[in-house]
């Protein structure tokens, strides 16, 4: 019987989104054969938190224990855990969300135990020499399949593709705590401080996001793209061009390299649409572009275009915006 | 000081990605070629540290021939020494890789002294395995950090502020260490002439990569189902305003 062993997270008592997408996966593997769900979990576990994991169906939860694993450990201080966890639990395949410390304890994880590593997968099943899979390249705008052959196979998967659905058979759930055996040496890359974002909408949670590329011509022009999120209570977005023109902060960059976004509305400036972009607003609800070329990337994909003269456009949105509020 | 930066040839493609007829690669018959953001980002850090702290940069790549390019770029930024592991055909996995690199610092290490702090992109461009940087800090015992977005070198330490959803996390690593870092770090300069000569001469060293097995092997890419949207033009200029506006108050934002 093989064992599937999840690394999870949670925050105030509930499991983290991608990491029931994670769970969902994982029964993929494990249904056809019933073999076992188990989780493996940094923090303490109330009844709550326990009730919805045996809802994904997992069979064990093995709570982490030490001192060094605190919110702040180390993505390496969680990967020495896990792997020592393998060693008693014994699974075929460990797997985990894509998330800001998923994917660094991954990468640690392997590092630690030498087996191949697979990132942002979206599916996998087991064949008769190992495994298959599909991933994610070029930020998600193209799929690998790919041939895993490991002992243990290791994968992160890729937030927000799989939709999180709980098993159709509970599981137990029993709490078996570990301890693992850590080294202060696993400490040394602990935070000594944080700080936080000033206040202000932030990007990647905004309703509705205004940006403004190349089109734009100038820093100067954004202005009418401030005062539009400000009055309708978005944030500005800017393309890769803009940032390297000096126009705009790296922090209001959209796409691969900067920061996905999902708001209502994405009204695309001046953007001609490239992959890179593309990757960072495809999953707005509605996306507006604005642009002089009718066959440009961004047009042909949008819902809705305007096109002609960003520069004759902008102002008269604004005014139309202002006297609406007004009225 | 002495840093390393590594990078990774990458095909530059446009507003569509178009794959060879047997779906093995991306068709990069008519485009250019570049290096992440991430890396450039880690080319520019690491002339401006050699610029305030003095010492000297090595840039490495693990690929084609060609890939002297993108090493001749970052001469052409300020970078003062090139390093090609040579390979041809298909990608590497990021297991294999790590292993060429770690086994490359191995020799330059032996040669010309200790890398103090070594630069890697977050994630490369492509393959986005987000592990190669971890893989080589952890065979050669350095500590590392990833989604590295501020740099500041002092005695025997390097502080590193890691963006996090909600801000920032501070780590001070001693020295010898490893960087993952984002684009964002700064703002990378556009070569200048001079450069850009000094780097067309510069001697670019070759340290043959042994191939071992990754484990992950490509079996095809695919480009996903494009939803085809049909586009509502609007209208042009300034008369789509209302229109515009009228969105707004249909997604409730007005
Ligand atoms: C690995 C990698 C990662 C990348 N990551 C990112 C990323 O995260 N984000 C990102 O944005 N880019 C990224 N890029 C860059 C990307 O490939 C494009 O170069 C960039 O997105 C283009 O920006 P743009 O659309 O503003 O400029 P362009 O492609 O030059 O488009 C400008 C558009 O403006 C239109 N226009 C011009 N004047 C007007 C006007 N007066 N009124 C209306 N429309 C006008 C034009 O018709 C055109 O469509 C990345 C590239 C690589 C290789
Ligand atoms: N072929 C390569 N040659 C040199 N450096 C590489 C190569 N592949 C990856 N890297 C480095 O490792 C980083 C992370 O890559 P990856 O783990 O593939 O996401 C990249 O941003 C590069 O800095």
């Amino acid at each position: 019987m093989s064992t599937v062993l999840v690394l999870v997270e949670h925050t105030d008592g509930e499991l983290a989104r991608t990491s029931r997408e994670t769970l969902t996966l994982a029964r993929n593997l494990t249904e056809p054969v019933e073999g076992h769900l188990e989780v493996a979990a940094v923090g303490t576990w109330s009844d709550e938190l326990r009730k919805e994991a045996a809802a994904f169906g997992v069979t064990a939860v093995h709570t982490l224990e030490h001192e060094l694993l605190d919110a702040d450990a180390p993505p390496a201080a969680v990967a020495e855990a896990v792997r020592q966890l393998m060693g008693v639990v014994t699974p075929s395949v460990v797997l985990g969300a894509a998330s800001e410390r998923g994917t660094p304890s991954f990468a640690h994880l392997a590092a630690r135990t030498d087996l191949p590593l697979a990132a942002n997968c979206t599916a996998v099943e087991t064949v008769d020499d190992g495994w298959e899979l599909t991933r994610l390249r070029w930020g998600g705008v193209l799929y690998e399949d790919a041939h895993l052959d490991a002992e243990v196979a290791l994968l992160t998967v890729a937030p927000h593709q799989i939709a999180a659905v709980p098993a159709t058979m509970p599981g137990p759930a029993e709490l078996e705590p570990f301890t693992p055996e850590l080294d202060e040496a696993l400490t040394v890359a602990r935070p000594v401080a944080r700080e936080a974002l000033s206040g202000g909408i932030s990007l990647a949670t905004a309703p509705v996001v205004l940006a403004g590329g190349r089109g734009m011509g100038s820093a100067e022009a954004f202005a009418v793209l401030e005062e539009l999120a400000s009055l309708l209570g978005g944030a500005v977005g800017c393309s890769r061009v803009a940032t390297n023109a000096g126009w705009r902060s790296h922090n209001d960059q959209v796409g691969q390299t900067g920061t996905r976004v999902a708001p209502d509305l994405y009204l695309a400036c001046g953007i001609s649409g490239a992959t890179q972009h593309w990757v960072g607003c495809m999953n707005a609800k509605r996306i507006v572009a604005v642009n002089t070329d009718a066959e440009a990337p961004m047009v042909t994909r949008a819902h809705e275009a305007v096109l002609g003269d960003l520069h004759e456009f902008l102002p008269a949105l604004l005014e139309e915006v202002r006297s609406r509020k007004g009225g | 000081m002495r840093l390393l930066v590594c990078v990774k040839r990458v095909p530059a493609p446009g507003a569509k990605i178009t794959l060879t007829p047997d779906g093995s690669e991306v068709d990069t018959t008519h485009l250019g070629f570049t290096v992440s953001p991430h890396e450039e980002c880690a080319v520019e850090e690491a002339v401006r540290l050699v610029a305030a702290h003095g010492g000297s940069s090595t840039v490495l790549t693990l690929g084609p021939l060609a890939a002297e390019d993108q090493l001749r770029n970052a001469i052409a930024m300020g970078i003062d020494h090139g390093t090609l592991l040579p390979m041809e055909g298909p990608e590497w996995d990021a297991r294999a890789v790590a292993g060429a690199i770690v086994d490359a610092v191995r020799v330059l290490e032996e040669d010309d002294g200790r890398f103090d702090l070594m630069l890697f992109g977050n994630e490369s461009a492509d393959a986005g395995n987000h592990q190669v940087a971890v893989r080589v800090a952890h065979a050669l015992g350095r500590p590392v950090v990833d989604g590295v977005k501020g740099i500041e070198v002092t005695d025997g330490e390097v502080a590193l502020r890691r963006a996090v959803a909600d801000g920032h996390t501070v780590h001070h690593l001693p020295l010898p260490a490893v960087a993952a870092v984002k684009e964002g770090l700064n703002l990378p300069r556009y070569p200048a002439m001079r450069g850009r000569l000094m780097a067309k001469k510069a001697t670019i060293r070759h340290v043959e990569p042994r191939h071992r097995e990754g484990g992950l092997r490509r079996l095809r890419l695919r480009a996903p189902e494009q939803q085809r949207t049909e586009t509502t033009v609007l209208g042009t200029g300034a008369a789509a305003a209302p229109a515009v506006a009228d969105i707004l108050e249909e997604v409730g934002l007005l």
